[in-house]
């Protein structure tokens, strides 16, 4: 079983996500709106891609697509191979459960859950045995840096500590692919910083990652950026230098971390 | 404008926009009132089918029956008996007799069906007191015998038809009622010592020689005497005179203790609705806060919308309580006036009396009572929450803030080693423990009433039907049937009413919870998972409520019965009502849940977000 963080190179090249004309469509004639708009997408195993865009483009509608957390109205979309556009609702269930780890901008933690309680939450919906998901979870937050914060309800955490618990959940059933949404977008720059480590550290892991984000220190950190407008890609631009230089280069964070 | 002017305007403008679920909040609360105004205004009109029928029949003031101890040579008349009617007849008080007339006990067969009958002898002419009024057919004549009309109806005999007493034949000549006995099967004569039981037997007339035939040693004539006193008030304190006279075998009974048996039947009803009142006045105090709970996202904005403005908690309070006040007093008013529209169907006389109710009395006291409940029935629902919204802050409140779920720690923990909708479900549930606690409520009042309900046809299969034994037939009780009627309305209404909760309060769970679903199938649960585990939040509360009501249920019986006998319905019966109230639950709320698990959850985690 691969563990989170250890290295997935073998798989580098293969392609992870990929879309084909993806079209989502909200309401009808007059009032028609066509949040993503025949979006062709290859993201391959091990990258990081940062997609950015003003609010109300679609970036956010086309995570949740490539998530399947919403169903696109045209379009084809293959997850590790495998096409995802047409499944079930139940397939899709599995799916993102299994392959998929979403990270939102507000967290989304279960308010009456403690951290280890929430990140353990879709190792108990996988079936796994409530003692094993318990390791499980606790060695997820202790690898975030929250092992002391482990009981702790989301009320007793900071915005920075709550998205490293969402992060933690994000990868407790070894998803494929990562796919945050704005994951910085509710945090202070010390807290940004942070989760942009903890993303890094994934990245430099081989985890494959799709990220929404306004903020181009983030952009900066991936491999690739694509720009979206109006629902559709109008760039797509391969970065080169390093996420882990580029981390380390960013002055308006750097400075925060003395 | 005035305070009072704009709460009242605020209130009305916020019902009118809420229509359905005032016009729902309207109904729930008029159930209750319907069905106390009912209760109540059955009080007072119970006796006037048995004075229409006295004045018709010219019944007696006082009945006076004599029954010898067996065994007695075949045909003996006793100077004992004849002696003591005499006296009787010639008392002070009396001014008019008629009798003693021989009355035989004799086995009726009519069809398949066998009963015991007091058959008293009547000879063709007018009698000075106590003249049955022929409702059908005509009076006694040789080989032919009248029926009481109640007794009639349980065999289903008519005029014309042939029946057999004791093995002789016999033609209905006649139908008719009397107010000198009771209704079928509580006549009441003087039988001890003999091995029928008067609550068994139905009352015929016959010619007196047919009387007379049917005395045996076993089964000696009786006599009775109907007596008409100077002044009819004066019944009772002439019957415990004499009844504690010097005969010892003579029973003596006043036109009131006759007018009660009847009255009987209405009391059971009125008890029957008085509890069944209560009942749904604390269904419906759960209906309310169920459906004031839902809107409570709502109403906070709108909190907040009006503190913003400028009003003081104070005002704020009285516009969410004025506006269920204003429910509470419309429903008042339609539960008076449909209580008062269908209390003649529940006081038609007996069949054993001609003649009507007349109309239910709607007493100022009546009205109050109803208004008063129907108004408790809404403060008790709306009081809370409207003091938590005065008191909430502005800004909390325009955000539509309500308080966080309750985390139950022990709930959690257990929860972790369940299937995933148990999981789901237990924890769902645990959010809102107030809310749950209103599920269990509900369902352990619909619960309690089906219980009563089987308890009572319990004991009445064990006891409701009249003449049973070896050599008769069982037949049905009219008393219980009347009641059984009026149980079934209740039980119908609570059920719908408990329905309608179990339906509100699955949509308020799904509606509450809808953040948890969509982030539980954002980690992978499924659908179907979430729609079970919506379903299991309503069910897990409801298992003790179910259970609590089968102890409820006979308690409450038996409490009704103010000590008198009752019988604990079969294991399979109770066991079968368990299962069943269940099964339709989690079938009433699949609807919802499914609908609320259904709901996409990208957009609500972007509505979060």
């Amino acid at each position: 079983m691969r563990k989170t963080g250890e290295p997935v190179d073998d798989t580098r090249d293969s392609l992870m996500l990929r879309t084909r004309g993806l079209r989502k469509d909200y309401g009808r004639d007059a009032g028609l709106v066509r949040a993503v708009d025949h979006v062709d997408l290859d993201v391959f195993a091990g990258e990081t891609v940062a997609i950015m865009g003003p609010s109300g483009c679609g970036k956010s509608t086309l995570l949740h697509l490539l998530g399947g957390l919403d169903r696109p109205s045209a379009g084809e979309l293959w997850l590790a191979g495998q096409r995802i556009d047409g499944m079930s609702e139940r397939g899709l269930a599995a799916l993102r459960r299994d392959l998929v780890g979403f990270v939102f901008q507000a967290f989304h933690l279960m308010d009456e859950l403690t951290a280890v309680e929430n990140v353990e939450l879709p190792l108990l919906l996988a079936g796994r045995a409530a003692r094993p998901a318990r390791r499980r979870a606790a060695d997820l937050l202790d690898q975030v840096g929250l092992a002391d914060r482990a009981r702790h309800l989301p009320s007793q955490l900071s915005g920075g500590q709550r998205q490293r618990v969402a992060i933690a959940r994000a990868l407790a059933n070894e998803p494929l692919v990562v796919l945050a949404d704005e994951p910085t977008g509710n945090l202070d720059s010390a807290a940004t910083l942070d989760v942009l480590r903890l993303l890094d550290d994934l990245h430099q892991h081989g985890q494959t990652i799709v990220v929404v984000t306004h903020d181009s220190r983030i952009a900066a950190t991936a491999d690739r950026l694509i720009s979206m407008r109006d629902g559709a890609f109008v760039d797509d631009t391969r970065l080169t230098g390093g996420t882990g230089s580029l981390l380390g280069s960013m002055a308006g964070l750097a400075d925060l971390e003395g | 404008m005035g305070k009072i002017e704009l709460v009242l305007r605020l209130a009305l403008r916020d019902l009118r926009r809420r229509r359905a679920e005032s016009a729902l909040l309207l109904l729930v609360i008029a159930a209750a009132t319907t069905t106390l105004t009912l209760g109540l205004a059955l009080t007072g009109v119970t006796s006037q089918p048995y004075q229409q029928t006295r004045a018709v029949t010219a019944g007696p003031d006082v009945v006076a029956s004599y029954t010898d101890l067996p065994p007695m040579p075949r045909g003996a008349t006793t100077a004992a008996a004849l002696a003591a009617m005499s006296a009787l007849a010639r008392a002070r008080g009396v001014t008019a007799v008629s009798g003693p007339y021989p009355v035989g006990w004799a086995t009726l067969r009519i069809g398949k069906l066998t009963a015991g009958v007091i058959a008293e002898g009547r000879s063709p002419g007018r009698a000075a007191v106590d003249r049955p009024k022929l409702l059908a057919g005509s009076w006694v004549a040789a080989g032919g015998v009248v029926i009481e009309r109640s007794f009639a109806e349980a065999l289903n005999a008519r005029v014309g038809e042939r029946v057999w007493m004791n093995g002789r034949p016999f033609r209905v000549a006649g139908i008719a009622v009397t107010a000198a006995t009771a209704p079928f099967p509580a006549a009441d004569y003087s039988l001890a010592g003999t091995p029928f039981d008067s609550n068994d037997c139905g009352m015929v007339w016959v010619t007196e020689a047919a009387a007379r035939s049917f005395a045996s040693r076993t089964l000696p004539l009786s006599y009775v005497l109907n007596l008409r006193l100077a002044s009819a008030s004066a019944a009772p304190a002439f019957a415990q005179r004499y009844s504690a006279g010097q005969f010892q075998n003579l029973l003596v009974l006043p036109w009131q203790q006759i007018a009660q048996q009847d009255n009987n039947v209405i009391l059971n009803e009125q008890r029957a609705l008085l509890v069944g009142s209560w009942l749904l006045c604390l269904l419906s105090v759960a209906s309310v806060a169920v459906i004031v709970g839902g809107q409570l996202a709502e109403q906070t904005r709108r909190v907040g919308l009006l503190k913003a403005v400028g009003s003081t908690p104070g005002v704020v309070a009285m516009v969410l309580l004025s506006e269920n006040l204003m429910l509470a007093v419309g429903a008042a008013a339609a539960g008076l006036g449909l209580g008062w529209l269908a209390a003649p169907l529940l006081t038609r006389p007996s069949s054993g009396l001609v003649g009507t109710a007349g109309a239910p009395s709607l007493t100022l006291a009546t009205a109050g009572w109803v208004a008063a409940v129907a108004v408790a029935v809404a403060m008790l629902a709306t009081f809370l929450p409207a003091v938590r919204a005065a008191r909430t802050s502005t800004v909390g409140a325009l955000a539509g803030a309500q308080n966080p779920p309750r985390r139950r720690r022990l709930l959690v923990a257990l929860s972790r080693r369940l299937p995933v909708s148990l999981l789901l479900g237990l924890r769902f549930a645990a959010r809102r423990p107030r809310r749950s606690i209103l599920s269990a409520i509900s369902v352990g009042i619909t619960m309690t009433t089906i219980v009563a309900v089987l308890t009572v046809h319990a004991h009445q299969a064990q006891v409701g039907t009249v003449g049973g034994g070896p050599a008769l037939t069982a037949l049905a009780n009219p008393r219980y049937e009347r009641v059984d009627q009026v149980l079934l309305v209740l039980t119908v209404m609570l059920v719908a009413l408990a329905a309608v909760n179990a339906l509100f309060i699955t949509q308020a769970i799904a509606l509450d919870a809808r953040y948890a679903t969509a982030l539980a199938r954002a980690v992978g649960a499924t659908t179907r998972q979430v729609a079970a585990a919506l379903t299991a939040a309503q069910l897990i509360p409801a298992v003790p409520g179910v259970l609590l009501g089968v102890p409820a249920g006979i308690g409450l019986v038996r409490a009704v019965a103010h000590g008198g006998t009752t019988t604990v319905p079969p294991a399979w019966w109770l066991l079968a009502a368990v299962a069943g109230v269940l099964a339709v639950l989690a079938a009433l709320t699949a609807v919802p849940a499914r609908a609320g698990a259904r709901r996409p959850a990208a957009e609500i985690l972007q509505a979060g977000s």
